[in-house]
């Protein structure tokens, strides 16, 4: 272990986060790898250590035996003053090595705040933060993620970007890198075969050119890069290579857990949301590989508690045969399996009572609307019906805290929406006063508000932000309506939703902003303890970027999007269909009920869509 | 079988892993190892596990001690095989025994330090902390549970010695375990605040071994 990290570990919280050495860690004889590769997570180890596609990665990467990958996560404050002023580089947590002597340098980028981290990690690295600063082939830095289905705001900085899912695009990519590193190509030789590997985007080899109105006129590919760049997914996710012995983390992380992935995509087309577009089309694993990696990955890892990853868990078609399965091992082992993201449409009182044998939690709903009216109009497919019915199967079943996620700011919304999330709580309090088996332990009712933020890719897309005054008014209103005792009432702050609004749907002039905030001590923006609302509004101005130009804009839907260049299988015309259908309040009935041929299953050649 | 011991070593990057987060790394490896530790009945139950002597976030020990219970009839020959070959870098289980005596009869531990002197001379050194450390009382503040207080650490010392070597100064010495503890780290802590010269750049330690009150080797 380097000298200067050994005195500095003594002085820092949580030093075991910094030193790798956990159980499962991969370890290859530097001498024997061709290619060394820093696999960076712009976050801190608690949150990089939680995610499931970082722990996948890792593992489909090191399946290359010329590749030896190493994780990388952002210090915490007290530990990155640390490393200043001792004048330590950022190093990988396997060999301890610094990142800057690696041949690659991966960014999983999940979420837009995490930007500025990704600038402080290339400079802890001692890397030039533009691709254009660095003439090299190596180091190269890419990186992939969902925050890079647009991937503009962060094209100054990366060498390419892998879009999709990285199971197999990844190893390609590395392969290619193998070749270039060993005949000594030059870095635009690598670039242009590159592009041409599915689901890699060079943004170097994209001509960019703005209107006068600042929207933009034309992307135009060259030297033989595709016209757009359609995302890679796994088609046969049953098959999808899964880590049943991922690293054991030896200190607290977020989800200490085993994550057993069901399915990818959604079935259910809620118009704000990004993630059940980008992820289609539909693809789940059979209950018996679930089951048999559910095992695998406990005994391997030793880990108390187990829980169901996907975007609808009910969704899945063979739930209770899953849950069964796994029961039968966990009950005895005191193991628990939890299920996150239920909807309050399905929820069955048999799941429920499952769970119930091993542990028992909250419930918490996105009912995301206030009316029905609403939820109509962002296809938000759950009834004040369905969720009263949930509640009192729940209240009966002993559950006595309940939360309730709602958005403000979503299109056509109206004032008496917003009261009726009001009287939803009412209501959800009075289910609660008319069956909870025992009362004396009272209820708690939580309604918590944040504030919509359009995403590429999503049938909202063209949507306008609402100012941050108008956000603030309507959670007043909601305030001043939510009067019962046992309600309580959280919202968001709108200014980090407005500065992720601009980064969501910003193009490369984004980037300046962006290096401007971190060269104002911007890092770890998605922690409200490092956030600066003033920081990133001074950063706008000093670049001459208006925020509210990517964010409350409307974007009209003729205009040229900055992340049109990205197919990610759903075709406009079917956002454009589904927004339309938000004006006229219509549901569209959900995958299983009727396919509403978005465009996502021309993605498999030999699968078919589960939806 | 009711109550068993671990001996095992902690070291390498396996120091940082503080003393909360060791006995989660220990239920998990014994989970791993396919042996079922005992748990508490109660509505909340957790295993039960208890290190005689929680070694502070960094420091390292050749023998630490921890108590544990298993169910059903287990072949102990195998344990400390088995659960070596799970454990994450650092910690290599040593033997796992019935135990015959109760961990309140740790009185001393022996232990291995380094000072470091970047720039100071480790021979001279080595001399001039034998004679600080030859008072009959080494008063320091210290944090205690009241808030800042006085202690004589001297009484806590049996015997201690200084040779210089590759890096700095090799510290050998007995101190007590427990009533009163002392952790290694005070000794460097009472140079810092009586004697700043001598007072290494940084300081490691490692404990070596368990011993009762008559100063023999504890099992």
């Amino acid at each position: 272990m380097d000298k200067r990290l050994e005195r500095i570990l003594p002085r820092v919280q949580k030093p075991a986060r910094y030193t790798g050495g956990e159980y499962n860690q991969i370890i290859k004889e530097k001498t024997k790898v061709d290619l060394r590769l820093a696999f960076c997570f712009p976050d801190t180890y608690e949150i990089g250590m939680s995610n499931l596609g970082m722990s996948i990665l890792y593992h489909t990467m090191n399946s290359l035996d010329y590749v030896w990958c190493e994780r990388v996560f952002a210090p915490w404050g007290d530990m990155y003053e640390e490393m200043k002023k001792a004048n330590l580089p950022l190093y990988a947590l396997e060999s301890g090595d610094s990142v800057g002597e690696f041949d690659a340098v991966a960014f999983s980028i999940g979420y837009e705040m995490a930007y500025t981290t990704v600038l402080d990690m290339l400079d802890m690295s001692g890397i030039p933060l533009r691709s254009a600063d660095r003439p090299d082939l190596l180091p190269l830095v890419f990186a992939g993620g969902t925050a890079c289905v647009n991937p503009e705001p962060m094209a100054a900085f990366m060498d390419l970007f892998v879009i999709g899912e990285g199971e197999e695009m990844n190893n390609e990519l590395l392969a290619l890198l193998h070749q270039a590193k060993l005949e000594g190509w030059s870095k635009h030789d690598f670039l242009t075969k590159a592009a041409r590997i599915g689901g890699v985007y060079v943004p170097s080899l994209y001509d960019v050119v703005y209107h006068e109105d600042g929207t933009l006129a034309s992307v135009t590919p060259k030297d033989g890069a595709p016209e757009r760049v359609t995302k890679r997914i796994v088609e046969n996710f049953d098959a999808a290579p899964f880590p049943t012995k991922p690293i054991v983390p030896s200190t607290e992380v977020v989800h200490d857990r085993v994550n057993l992935e069901l399915f990818r995509g959604c079935v259910r087309g809620c118009r704000f949301c990004q993630a059940g577009h980008v992820y289609r089309p539909i693809r789940a694993k059979k209950p018996e590989t679930l089951i048999r990696q559910g095992i695998e990955t406990l005994k391997n890892t030793g880990h108390e508690d187990v829980t169901l990853l996907s975007l609808s868990t009910s969704d899945y078609r063979h739930l209770p045969e899953l849950c069964d399965g796994l029961l039968d091992y966990c009950e005895g082992r005191s193991i628990g399996l939890s299920l996150p993201s239920l909807r309050a449409d399905n929820f069955s009182m048999e799941i429920m009572e499952k769970l119930q044998k091993v542990r028992k939690s909250g419930l918490t709903f996105a009912v995301e609307g206030g009316s029905q009216r609403l939820r109509d109009a962002i296809n938000k497919n759950v009834t004040e019906e369905d969720l009263l019915n949930t509640c009192r199967i729940a209240f009966e079943g002993g559950w006595n805290s309940v939360k309730l996620y709602y958005m403000l700011g979503l299109p056509t919304e109206t004032d008496e929406d917003i009261i009726g999330i009001a009287e939803m709580a009412n209501q959800v309090l009075y289910c609660w006063r008319q069956y909870a088996k025992n009362k004396n332990r009272g209820v708690k009712i939580t309604i918590s508000t944040s504030c919509f933020i359009p995403k590429p890719h999503s049938p909202f897309q063209w949507e306008g932000q609402i100012s941050i005054e108008e956000y603030l008014r309507r959670v007043n209103l909601l305030r001043a309506s939510l009067t019962a005792r046992n309600v309580t009432y959280n919202w968001h702050d709108a200014e980090t939703s407005l500065i992720e609004a601009a980064l969501s749907r910003g193009d490369r002039r984004v980037a300046d902003v962006i290096e401007q905030v971190w060269r104002s001590g911007g890092r770890l923006d998605a922690w409200t303890d490092y956030f600066s609302f003033d920081r990133w509004m001074s950063a706008f101005e000093n670049c001459g970027v208006d925020p509210a130009f990517y964010a409350n804009r409307p974007f009209s839907t003729d205009e040229l999007l900055p992340w049109d260049v990205i197919d990610v299988g759903v075709r406009k015309a079917h956002l454009l269909r589904e927004r339309q259908r938000c004006y006229e309040s219509t549901l569209s009935p959900d995958c299983r009920k009727q396919c509403s041929a978005c465009g996502a299953a021309r993605l498999l050649k030999e699968v078919r869509c589960d939806g | 079988m009711d109550k068993l011991r671990l001996r095992f070593t902690k070291t390498g990057r396996a120091v940082y892993i503080s003393h909360l987060d060791l006995m989660h790394t220990m239920q998990r490896a014994f989970s791993r190892a396919g042996y079922a530790l005992k748990y508490s009945e109660g509505f909340n139950p957790h295993p039960q596990i208890s290190i005689a002597q929680p070694l502070s976030v960094g420091a390292a020990s050749l023998c630490e001690i921890m108590d544990f219970k298993l169910n059903g009839e287990n072949d102990l020959s195998a344990l400390p095989e088995k659960l070596s070959a799970v454990m994450p870098e650092g910690i290599t289980v040593l033997e796992a025994y019935e135990p015959k005596r109760k961990p309140a009869e740790i009185k001393w531990l022996e232990i291995e330090g380094l000072f470091e002197y970047d720039e100071r001379d480790a021979e001279k050194m080595a001399d001039e902390l034998a004679g600080f450390f030859a008072a009959e009382e080494i008063v320091i503040s210290k944090k205690t549970k009241r808030g800042m207080g006085e202690t004589d650490i001297r009484p806590a010392i049996s015997r201690i010695a200084f040779a210089a070597c590759e890096g700095g100064v090799k510290v050998s010495a007995v101190i007590s375990a427990q009533e009163p503890t002392l952790n290694p780290e005070l000794l460097a802590d009472a140079l810092r605040q009586k004697k700043p010269e001598l007072a290494p750049d940084f300081a490691r330690f490692t404990r070596l071994e368990t011993l009762d009150k008559n100063g023999e080797v504890f099992r």
